[in-house]
């Protein structure tokens, strides 16, 4: 059924196909429209039998998610940012303990300073927590792989987050074909849990487990994790079988076949940048842009199959390791550590700063050419930079940065006035 | 479940595997020890098991139990001075058990349901003479009768019973209750000879072919304290007045008694003055209430009943129609002395209970009997210095209760069984004593002790019906359920609850626990919370 | 599932108090005296020689698993009775159980039973379990959401009053004067700060809920009584169980019951039960204790008595009497009237 429907809500209906049992929510921007749209749905009946749960933190709101679904029940909660770090104990707690909840992670920025706006900070600092990563380029992926999200998870009995950028994709409005019933149901079986809490059958789950038996503990849940890459391209085949079009899978190339210059991204910036690849191209600088689907686990073969004939590589990414640099980028040179090409790296669209097409596309035609910095950070603002690091040089104590910068933005007063 | 996720979920019970016994240093043992009641009773009843088996309603396996060492609850439960209830740790929370009350409830039960005592061993061809039917007699007949050994009893008096029919009057012991006693021993087999005095017990025991022979004549003789009397002066031996009152004869006492001594038998017959129609009965003793041998309850009682006392005091002469009374002081050691100070006292007659002695004329003839002050020597096992010859009772001297003799006559009656088959007897294992200090009071509920129900004072003094009443059934059985069977378990599960490795196993009713040293890791909480004190921890063997 | 209320059986030894009572029928026992009883958690667990906590926890479930028939489900909150209970290979629970994280065990427990709900297992009751840090610290905020939402689950703080795991930490449930490895027994005011520390049971209360009770591990009828009559009740349930830790009040593993009982003989832990947020209930002092004679049997207040055993911080001991007296006179905990269930 075509809609024109904000992103949040075309999520939270294709989360209701799914049939959660349990939805346990706290409110953070930018994924609260999702909730709201669950929270009607349940209210009213539409969606039944579930329980929707008001948690009194993200920290809960995932701990009930994991006894939900310890007990059996589809599972399911949204959070973004602050959230996802608040819950983060539970994040790693739900992996370890192998349950299948989906959650979508609305990217947000993280504080301080505090910022509602869209990067994917949040979502890298939990790469290491044992879910499965899926980014959304569009909101019709984004509703696709929810589906694609309930089915891998339970099947693997590992918890998949659907990485979607806020405001860009949650509170755009754009025609999305929201899938039936009968489709959901094709794609997305009842659940049958791997473990349950079962009075019938008691087990005790979540065993303290020490040096003897830990290393072999992360390298099942490493293995398991890791058949992500063989279920999701079946997967994803049988979402386009059954809804009539492409979403999902591990990575998308992108005019990859004959481009010199690869640039590699995830989520909604995928399309700016195709944008620009054409643009470029009809330039005739072969440029080509490689998405990548499946952050966790990372799909490092594909990678470099579909990078083998790039003599650069260029990754935009909207999070960045202070002190270090790309975080996808370490990901993407590691997959190509067998050539030796350079793998550049422009952070853009941190805390929501627009990644604009003309920045990108000058940015790309200096890496084509062999340019680029390693690290570049898309449209920074040089002068007001060098205005900080140059108070900093001369005094040790120069405060916080950040009024800093709003103070030579003339956003507040100087001191002394 | 299949296919559960390694280590992290785990099948139920596993840590079975995990067998915590080993960190033991001390491990907990259940002992039985020896409760106050039973240590203190005369007779050497078990009391704590005859009170587990009432705690449960069973009364008659209750009085079953009490049978195998005492025929006469019902007496007992009247005429016992109940040293078991001086001994017992209940009144360190409230009030001692009323072993005594319920011991009657279990004796009248027996009576009116008409419970039967076990029929006797297979018949031994041994026959055994016993000189007197009072308790320590009747008592080895009945024993040894329940041994297969052949029992004849001679009585002097009429009628059987000797003191408890004959010292004791009827309003503290129903003549009834000693005659159903009585019977069900005579039921058993034993043969009873009344009114047939032995006066040279070697002839008796040859002529008629007897094994062994127990001597319990009692102490039928009253002292005479040797007072000056007047020709006028009535003055009466109170066991020859109580003896007499039971043959039906009516002494003549007048209205103003003066009983001279300080023992039971001085309360007895000061309230049986009272009965018999005195309106001024005084009993006159030498040393003060505290230094009285009669027990606190006879003088209560007593007193209820209008009797008066006259404390450190003699009777120094006696003339018609007065007495001449001697105040005394005690010394340092609490011996009276006389002062001198003289007092008269107006007095139809003076009633001597300064204590009783036996008659041991009958023993003259068998050789190597020793007496000393008036009783026969006997050793530990009762036996005296002639061979298969045993004594007990008042005439051995003793503590002179029914209880004791009841006690004496049991020993004894194992001691002839023993001596007639050729064998050493056997002693009762010593085992400790289950002291207050071992018990946990805590768990005891504060329940305040029944209490039977008495005859108005009132009411007595033209009669001779019983003075105090029994107990109902639910009395008694609450009373029996105060008993906190001091160091010896009594299923109460404490043990089997309290243990925080479940490292005790319940073996079902009636068999207790056993510890199990798999998982005990020696924490000694079933030992500290024990309410009746029956654990001790000891070091771990190594 | 209403269970006929079980009350004291009077006129007996020890019927009132003891574990069992071979004189009443097994519908008037205590569960613990059953020898078929669930041992929810069953031998060869890690716990310190008599733990307290590993006692509590069995007579919780045991009564929890009798009241609902088996159909129990647990939820544990990281600490002592996860890590003595469950280290692989081992699992000494009997009951279906799972431990997700030290904070958020009553979330878990929420979430258990949302699912339960939703697949129409009303049945299947949930009990959520913690320690004193688990509940008061660090899963409040958790715990707090589970009672204001009226979760059905019946959640108990097993209160040692310390982070015993750890090492003997101050918890918020740590006592005045209480000697802790972060308030130690050194300087001019060695032990831990007065002050009121988290009074759950109030707290909890305050969120009106169906039913709030407080017991030890000391009197074994009151608090089956207690996990009974909740049970019986749909809801939000919290029950504040003080189980002393030999290890961590450097007591005798002997004198773990005593000592239970002794904090609730001196007034210093009010045993009380409450429903909708009004008292209904206190198990009222039988022998009332002075606070000293509790304090003495505990190596965390030992620098409160001289060498000697004389009173050595008598201010310290007056305050913790003090705070004893306070309880007696609030919930009523002396007096002639009979304890409710003796009514």
């Amino acid at each position: 059924m075509l809609a024109q429907i904000e992103g949040s809500r075309a999520v939270a209906h294709a989360v209701a196909r799914c049939r959660p049992e349990v939805v346990c929510t706290y409110p953070i921007s930018p994924q609260t429209h999702i909730i709201e749209a669950l929270g009607v749905m349940v209210k009213s009946g539409d969606l039944a039998p579930c329980e929707y749960i008001n948690a009194d933190s993200e920290m809960a709101a995932m701990s009930m998610a994991i006894g939900a679904s310890a007990a059996g029940a589809r599972a399911y909660t949204a959070t973004a940012s602050q959230g996802l770090l608040f819950m983060m104990e539970a994040v790693y707690n739900a992996a370890g303990l192998g349950l299948p909840i989906v959650m979508t992670l609305a990217n947000r920025a993280i504080g301080a300073p505090i910022n509602i706006w869209n990067d994917h900070s949040d979502a890298m600092a939990v790469r290491d927590a044992g879910w499965v990563q899926l980014f959304a380029e569009t909101n019709q992926e984004a509703v696709d792989l929810h589906l694609l999200a309930f089915t891998l998870a339970e099947e693997l009995s590992v918890p998949v987050m659907v990485c979607m950028d806020g405001f860009i994709l949650t509170h755009a409005v754009e025609r999305v074909d929201l899938p039936d019933q009968a489709q959901v149901d094709q794609l997305v079986p009842p659940f049958e849990p791997r473990q349950v809490l079962d009075c019938d059958d008691p087990v005790s789950i979540g065993a303290m487990v020490g040096p003897e038996a830990f290393t072999e503990v992360r390298y099942l849940a490493h293995a398991r994790l890791s058949r992500a890459l063989e279920v999701i391209p079946v997967l994803a085949e049988r979402n386009a079988e059954v809804l009539g079009r492409a979403s999902g899978g591990l990575v998308s190339p992108y005019r990859t076949d004959d481009a010199d210059t690869v640039v590699v991204a995830m989520g909604s910036v995928l399309g700016t940048l195709k944008d620009v690849a054409d643009g470029l191209r009809d330039e005739g600088t072969p440029v080509g842009v490689l998405g990548i689907s499946c952050f966790r686990p990372f799909p490092a073969d594909e990678i470099r199959r579909a990078l083998e004939r790039s003599r650069r590589v260029v990754v935009v990414e909207k999070a960045f390791s202070s002190g270090f640099g790309g975080v996808l980028s370490a990901d993407v040179a590691l997959a190509l550590r067998s050539r030796s090409i350079p793998v550049d790296t422009i952070v853009a669209g941190l805390g929501g700063r627009p990644v604009r097409a003309a920045s990108l596309r000058s940015l790309l035609i200096e890496a084509h050419h062999g340019g680029l910095d390693q690290v570049v950070f898309c449209d920074l603002q040089a002068g007001l930079v060098q205005g900080e690091l140059d108070r900093m040089t001369a005094r040790r104590r120069s405060g916080s940065p950040a009024e800093n910068v709003l103070r030579d933005l003339g956003a507040v007063a100087p001191h002394g006035r | 479940m299949k296919d559960k996720p390694f280590a992290i979920t785990l099948d139920v019970g596993s840590s079975l595997a995990n067998k915590t016994g080993s960190w033991r240093v001390e491990r907990p043992v259940y002992v039985d020890r020896l409760s106050p009641c039973n240590h203190a009773c005369p007779a050497g009843e078990d009391i704590q098991g005859w009170l587990y088996r009432a705690e449960e309603g069973d009364y008659e396996g209750a009085w079953s139990v009490l049978v195998e060492t005492n025929p006469f609850p019902a007496v007992m439960g009247r005429a016992c001075f109940r040293p078991c209830e001086a001994a017992c740790n209940r009144s360190g929370v409230d009030e001692a058990v009323g072993i005594n009350a319920i011991e009657r409830f279990l004796g009248d039960q027996a009576i009116d349901q008409g419970w039967e005592v076990p029929v006797p061993g297979p018949a031994t061809g041994h026959r055994v003479l016993v000189v007197g039917s009072g308790p320590a007699g009747l008592s080895a007949a009945y024993h040894l009768c329940r041994l297969g050994h052949e029992v004849e009893i001679h009585e002097a008096a009429p009628m059987p019973g000797g003191m408890l029919r004959y010292g004791i009057p009827a309003y503290r012991l129903p003549r009834r209750v000693v005659d159903a006693e009585i019977e069900r021993i005579t039921a058993m087999g034993v043969t009873l000879v009344t009114g047939s005095p032995i006066t040279d017990a070697s002839s008796v025991m040859a002529g008629d072919g007897f094994d062994a022979a127990f001597v319990a004549v009692g102490a039928q003789r009253g002292r005479d304290a040797e007072i000056p009397a007047g020709d006028a002066a009535r003055v009466v031996d109170a066991v020859l007045l109580l003896h007499g009152l039971e043959e039906g004869r009516r002494p003549g006492l007048g209205r103003r008694v003066v009983v001279y001594g300080g023992g039971d038998t001085a309360m007895d017959v000061a309230r049986t003055a009272e009965r018999l129609g005195a309106t001024d009965t005084v009993v006159v003793y030498r040393r003060t209430r505290d230094r009285m041998p009669a027990h606190d309850e006879e003088v209560d009682d007593a007193l209820a009943e209008g009797v008066r006392m006259r404390w450190l005091s003699t009777v120094a002469r006696a003339e018609g129609g007065r007495l001449v009374l001697e105040h005394m002081d005690l010394d340092d050691e609490g011996l009276p002395r006389p002062t001198g100070e003289l007092e008269e006292l107006e007095a139809d007659s003076l009633v001597l209970a300064l204590g009783q002695d036996a008659d041991l004329s009958l023993l003259d003839d068998l050789s190597g009997v020793r007496t000393s002050g008036g009783t026969v020597e006997v050793d530990p096992d009762q036996m005296t210095g002639c061979s298969g010859v045993f004594a007990g009772g008042d005439v051995t001297g003793g503590e002179r209760t029914i209880t004791g003799a009841v006690g004496e006559g049991r020993r004894a009656a194992a001691s002839i069984d023993a001596f007639m088959d050729g064998r050493a007897p056997t002693r009762p294992l010593d085992r400790p004593l289950a002291a207050a200090d071992r018990l946990n009071l805590w768990y005891f509920e504060d329940a305040p002790r029944m209490l039977r129900p008495r005859l108005e004072a009132a009411r007595r003094r033209t009669n001779f019906d019983e003075v105090v009443g029994g107990l109902g059934a639910d009395e008694a059985l609450f009373e029996a359920r105060r008993c906190m069977s001091c160091g010896n378990c009594f299923e109460c599960d404490n043990c089997f609850g309290v243990c925080p490795d479940n490292a005790v196993i319940k073996l079902g009713p009636g068999k207790r626990y056993r510890f199990d040293l798999d998982y005990c890791k020696g924490c000694g909480i079933c030992v500290q919370e024990c309410p009746c004190g029956a654990i001790d921890l000891i070091p771990e063997p190594r | 599932m209403t269970a006929e209320p079980r009350s004291r059986v009077r006129f007996y030894q020890v019927g009132s108090f003891a574990v069992g009572n071979r004189l009443v029928g097994s519908d008037q026992r205590n569960a613990q005296s059953d020898p078929g009883r669930a041992n929810s958690l069953t031998s060869g667990h890690r716990a310190c020689e008599g733990c307290g906590e590993a006692l509590g926890a069995r007579y919780v479930l045991d009564a929890a698993m009798r009241a609902t028939g088996g159909r129990l489900v647990a939820v544990n909150a990281t600490g002592c009775l996860e890590v003595f209970s469950t280290p692989y290979p081992e699992t000494s629970w009997r009951v279906a159980w799972m431990h997700s994280l030290f904070g958020n065990a009553p979330a878990v427990a929420s979430g258990v039973a949302a699912a339960l709900r939703v697949k129409g297992r009303s049945d299947v009751r949930v009990v959520g379990q913690a320690g004193d840090g688990g509940a008061v610290d660090i899963g409040l905020g958790c715990l707090s959401g589970l009672f204001e939402r009226n979760d059905d689950v019946l959640f108990v703080c097993y209160d040692n009053q310390a982070y015993m795991n750890t090492g003997v930490q101050r918890s918020g449930a740590t006592p005045p004067g209480a000697r802790t490895a972060t308030t130690e027994a050194v300087g001019p005011a060695p032990g831990n700060g007065f002050g009121q520390g988290k009074d759950m049971a109030l707290i909890a209360m305050a969120h009106e809920i169906p039913y709030v009770a407080t017991a030890t591990v000391g009197d074994l009828f009151d608090l089956e009584t207690k996990v009974e009559r909740a049970m019986s009740m749909q809801g939000a349930r919290y029950l504040h169980v003080l189980v002393p830790c030999p290890l961590g009040w450097a007591a005798a593993p002997r004198d773990t019951i005593r000592l239970a009982r002794l904090a609730q003989q001196t007034g210093i832990f009010p045993v009380i039960e409450a429903e909708g947020g009004g008292v209904t209930g206190v198990s009222k002092i039988r022998h009332r204790v002075p606070v000293e004679e509790y304090l003495r049997l505990q190596g965390r207040y030992a620098h409160l008595f001289d060498a000697g055993g004389a009173v050595a911080a008598p201010e310290v001991v007056a305050g913790l009497q003090a705070i004893a007296d306070r309880n007696i006179e609030r919930y009523g905990l002396l007096g002639d009237e009979p304890d409710k269930e003796e009514s």
